[in-house]
């Protein structure tokens, strides 16, 4: 017998309250960061004792500004979840959990944007 | 009851714990993962360092290569190539086991072999095109 609520049930979320999205999210931005990271691998093996302008003119091209921008969102994305999985293993106070929370989120969020812009700069007229 | 007589006490077997066993292949595999994860996160601020020079002119990126070019900083970048090739192999592992593949016990173990030489060789594989100029080649 389960002493589950039949709206619990249904909601499917679990005691964690989000169900499986963290499971699914964080399989999904590791298949992604696949072909990202053997682009990146090739790409920076490829600036190897470039100049500064040959790295600014591999980079402003397009399309490896794009999946640049790609591999910097998931990548932060996919370290964010795993992350959180590590404190939530190592963490057991609420309140501590919260702060390393907010830290680790707010950090993700600082090198995306800084990431972001410095990518706008590279690709763009600003 | 504290005058009967006891047998000699058995060694009695200890509980698991990482300084006690030794390390099977998959949990050593499984700790690298966890690890090379958050070396990989610290190496972020390194990415995001390097798109930031390459944005701000070549003095900037200058002094990031001239960094980059330091023992102390080829052993850092050693470890983010590392680390990277070492968290993709095993992460394929992970997607193979949560499709339900490679859960026999001589098949994961295989498996942690051919993740941990498979990233040292691709990290070494890297560094030795480098110093042999085979990079560069988007100059």
């Amino acid at each position: 017998m389960s002493l589950e609520t039949p709206l619990h049930k249904v909601q499917g979320m679990g005691s964690s309250h989000s169900g499986v999205s963290h499971f699914w999210r964080q399989r999904v931005t590791a298949a992604a960061l696949i072909p990202l990271s053997i682009w990146f691998g090739v790409s920076v093996l490829g600036l190897i004792g470039a100049h500064e302008a040959a790295t600014l003119a591999f980079l402003s091209q397009p399309l490896n500004a794009i999946l640049m921008a790609f591999f910097v969102v998931i990548l932060l994305f996919h370290m964010a979840l795993g992350l959180q999985v590590v404190i939530d293993d190592y963490v057991h106070s609420n309140g501590q959990k919260l702060v390393l929370m907010l830290l680790m989120r707010g950090f993700s969020i600082a090198v995306g944007a800084t990431a972001m812009f410095a990518l706008l700069r590279i690709a763009g007229p600003l | 009851m504290a005058d009967t007589p006891h047998p000699a006490p058995r060694a009695r077997p200890l509980s698991p714990h990482m300084t006690i066993y030794r390390w099977p292949v998959t949990m050593a595999t499984s700790i690298v993962h966890r690890a090379t994860g958050l070396a990989l996160s610290a190496g972020t601020i390194l990415l995001c360092w390097w798109l930031i020079a390459i944005a701000s002119g070549p003095e900037a990126f200058n002094e990031f290569t001239n960094v980059a070019a330091t023992p102390l900083g080829e052993v850092i970048l050693f470890g983010f190539v590392w680390s990277l090739a070492y968290h993709l192999l095993n992460g394929v592992r992970h997607l193979a086991w949560d499709l339900g593949y490679g859960f026999a016990v001589s098949t994961a173990n295989l498996t942690g072999v051919v993740v941990i030489v498979g990233s040292i060789a691709l990290a070494i594989g890297a560094f030795a095109l480098a110093y042999a100029g085979h990079g560069g080649y988007y100059q």
